[in-house]
């Protein structure tokens, strides 16, 4: 019996989900889901099988929704997802993951939020936006959006979460206190390009094995940190650009990750000269390798957004992306050649995969 | 009793929630708005923000005339609850 493997795509005009199977030769398209409400992450707990979607409708507000049955139904809520009457207006969900028996949503304005009930109340980690540097926080582009929530894999005390325009944060204490994490990280549109908080980090991932290494994809560059985030040192070179949006890890190895360079914040924010490719290292950032073995190699102005890229964990495992054009492609030897599983879908913003019974 | 219609985007998320219901406490928008929360929890929430207020492209009317939460339902109102129009 194969095993059932499900794409999950969060897009602009709702969820929807490329139904396959280990093989990873055939994908159904089922669609759009969530009411077509704009979702900025949809996502799986992998433990449970349920699936978990956050964003925004134009008209109801901000809202997580959550699925016990792969997608068939829905149930939504947001109580407690409010910093409340004197605070800020919750705008919008960005991210959600699953902790444990917890679940955690990193929403804009930047806050953090914990649900203990699968979704159903909310309530906030004031700890983090309470930290002196709050004042100072100012959104991006993209909004003032939490995007990144990156759990220790055994210590639950140790968390850290990364914002646009404001860089990295770690809490060693459960939640209660915060400190930032940018010493190194290059902010090239500040007066002082090396400030305390400020950088604008697209992408927080942990290398897999190693708590304690990070990786970042930057407005300002692509960095990599072997001491839990309190300094950074740029592994740019050999990327064809300082911008992008996404990073994922190989599944095992701590010194092989995968971006998607974009032509700069600028001059389009598309893969460079129209030529769609995906960047490996395979040694901590020393050098990296372009993937683009069936991937359109003209005419083809492609974005990426920061959750729009992922991994399977079959063997040899699969990589993922979206565009934000509505494309997605796949690649079913862990990078080496590529084929486009899905064209006309609204532009995409996340890209998971759940592997059900695996 | 004031009588209430809902759009259609809003039903489709709480399942039993009718296009249209009699209302048969008639106070205010906020109150109707309360009742309709108790018996299907979460709708407020879509339709007011923290303010508190109507959500900003919510649209209530209330014999044709658009109200706030403080408006007040009078026996045989209709009320009626508009998403905003947009594009894209």
């Amino acid at each position: 019996m194969r095993r059932r493997l499900l794409l999950l795509l969060g897009t602009q005009k709702g969820g929807f989900i490329l139904d396959g199977d280990e093989t990873r030769r055939a994908w159904r398209v089922r669609g759009p889901l969530c009411e077509g409400w704009p979702l900025n992450h949809l996502t799986a707990d992998p433990a449970s099988g349920t699936l978990y979607a956050g964003g925004r409708s134009f008209w109801y507000g901000p809202a997580v929704f959550r699925s016990d049955d792969l997608g068939a139904t829905w149930s939504h809520a947001s109580e407690g997802l409010t910093y409340g009457e004197d605070g800020p207006k919750m705008k919008t969900v960005w991210n959600i993951t699953p902790v444990g028996d917890a679940l955690y949503a990193g929403v804009d304005p930047a806050g953090l939020f914990r649900s203990d009930d699968r979704g159903e109340t909310w309530r906030h980690v004031e700890g983090l936006t309470n930290h002196p540097t709050r004042p100072t926080w100012e959104g991006g582009f993209g909004g003032l959006c939490l995007h990144s929530i990156v759990p220790h894999p055994t210590d639950p005390r140790r968390m850290w979460v990364a914002i646009s325009a404001v860089g990295t944060f770690a809490t060693e204490d459960g939640g209660a206190t915060w400190e930032p994490r940018n010493s190194g990280v290059r902010a090239d549109f500040l007066p002082d390009p090396f400030p305390v908080t400020g950088q604008c980090v697209h992408k927080l991932v942990m290398a897999p094995g190693m708590p304690d290494r990070l990786y970042q994809e930057n407005h300002c560059g692509t960095y990599r940190s072997d001491d839990a985030g309190r300094t950074w040192i740029s592994i740019e070179a050999g990327l064809p650009s300082t911008f992008g949006f996404p990073m994922v890890m190989h599944p095992h190895d701590p010194d092989t990750a995968f971006t998607v360079p974009l032509n700069g914040d600028d001059r389009g924010r598309f893969m460079p000269d129209g030529r769609a490719a995906v960047w490996r290292t395979a040694d901590a950032g020393a050098t990296w390798t372009d993937l683009r073995d069936g991937l359109p190699q003209r005419d083809a102005y492609l974005g990426v957004l920061r959750e729009a890229m992922a991994i399977d964990r079959l063997d040899p495992f699969g990589i993922y992306f979206g565009t934000s054009t509505g494309q997605v492609f796949a690649s079913a030897d862990e990078g080496r050649t590529w084929r486009e599983i899905a064209s006309f879908l609204p532009p995409i913003h996340s890209v998971e995969t759940l592997l059900v019974g695996g | 009793m004031a009588l209430v219609r809902l759009p259609r985007s809003l039903v489709d998320l709480f399942p039993g929630l009718p296009r249209q219901a009699e209302m048969p406490d008639v106070g205010t928008v906020a109150e109707m708005i309360a009742s309709l929360d108790a018996r299907w929890p979460g709708l407020r929430d879509r339709l007011c923000d923290e303010g508190p207020a109507l959500r900003e492209h919510i649209n209530v009317f209330v014999d044709g005339e658009r109200a706030g939460l403080s408006a007040r339902l009078r026996p045989g109102s209709m009320v009626i609850v508009l998403p905003a129009v947009a594009g894209g």
